[in-house]
């Protein structure tokens, strides 16, 4: 069986009209898997928030309208992991264990509820963070998905 | 998204439909503060039935809700939310400080 089955790699702008559009890819890109719609409403709902994650803080402080990007690459290993990476090249997270915890939110205005991480982890089967201050935030995110996964269960 | 109103005495019922995310909640919290503002309703009513995707954006549309009816002396609902929407509701345990109730907009009520 090969590993990796299938995989895509896309970067747009991290514009909030792009959350949407990220939601709607990685549901058309996990379909192939048969997912159930619990489990399609859980990764979008998870990607939808790293996402917004990168739209709302990683460029909070970056003139330069170019240099806002958000990367998603995603992959199917084993026929039925999806693995989803969404990463910016923006200001980083000094505190992860900090950004992790419920309700707190890096942003003081704009009613963000600082429940975003929990989101992610509460909807994958797995939700890692990699980040350096300067240089920006990868978040992988691996679910089981489709009926295969379901069977062995 | 619309935003369909129902104002009876001082009740206010609003409807949401579509996706709540973080670039639509700016437009819908403008809104619906906007009828809050114009009606200081006593019981505020937030039907989300209409609502087919929600994430923590949403979250904090409701609770900012909540804040500002507080704050003008009103009580706040929530109303018909689906499995989904509930889900992420109570995640942040909203469901516990924000009642729920059923209503329907008819032209009866």
């Amino acid at each position: 069986m090969n590993r990796y089955n299938n995989q895509f790699k896309i970067t747009f702008p991290a514009k909030s009209a792009n959350e949407a559009f990220s939601r709607s890819l990685i549901s058309a890109f996990s379909t192939q898997l048969d997912p159930t719609i619990e489990e399609l409403c859980d990764i979008k709902t998870a990607v939808s928030e790293a996402v917004t994650n990168c739209i709302v803080h990683a460029y909070a402080k970056e003139t330069d309208e170019r240099k806002k990007t958000v990367s998603i690459t995603a992959y199917i290993e084993y026929d039925n992991l999806l693995t989803v990476k969404i990463s910016d090249r923006g200001c980083g997270i000094d505190d992860i264990e900090k950004a992790l915890q419920p309700m707190y939110s890096g942003s003081g205005s704009d009613e963000r509820s600082g429940m975003g991480f929990s989101i992610m982890g509460c909807f994958t089967d797995k939700l890692s963070v990699k980040s350096k201050p300067g240089k920006g935030t990868t978040v992988t995110l691996k679910k089981y998905i489709g009926k295969q996964h379901a069977a062995k269960k | 998204m619309d935003l369909t109103t129902l104002v009876k005495d001082d009740k206010m019922i609003i409807y949401l439909s579509g996706e709540i995310d973080h670039h639509t909640s700016r437009e819908i919290r403008d809104g619906v503060d906007r009828l809050i503002i114009t009606h200081r309703p006593k019981a505020f009513i937030l039907d989300l039935s209409g609502v087919d995707f929600m994430d923590s954006s949403g979250l904090g549309l409701v609770l900012g809700r909540f804040r500002k009816i507080k704050e003008l002396g009103g009580e706040m609902y929530i109303a018909n939310a689906g499995d989904r929407t509930m889900k992420i509701l109570k995640m942040a345990g909203v469901d516990k400080i924000i009642k729920s109730v059923e209503c329907r907009i008819t032209n009866q009520e």
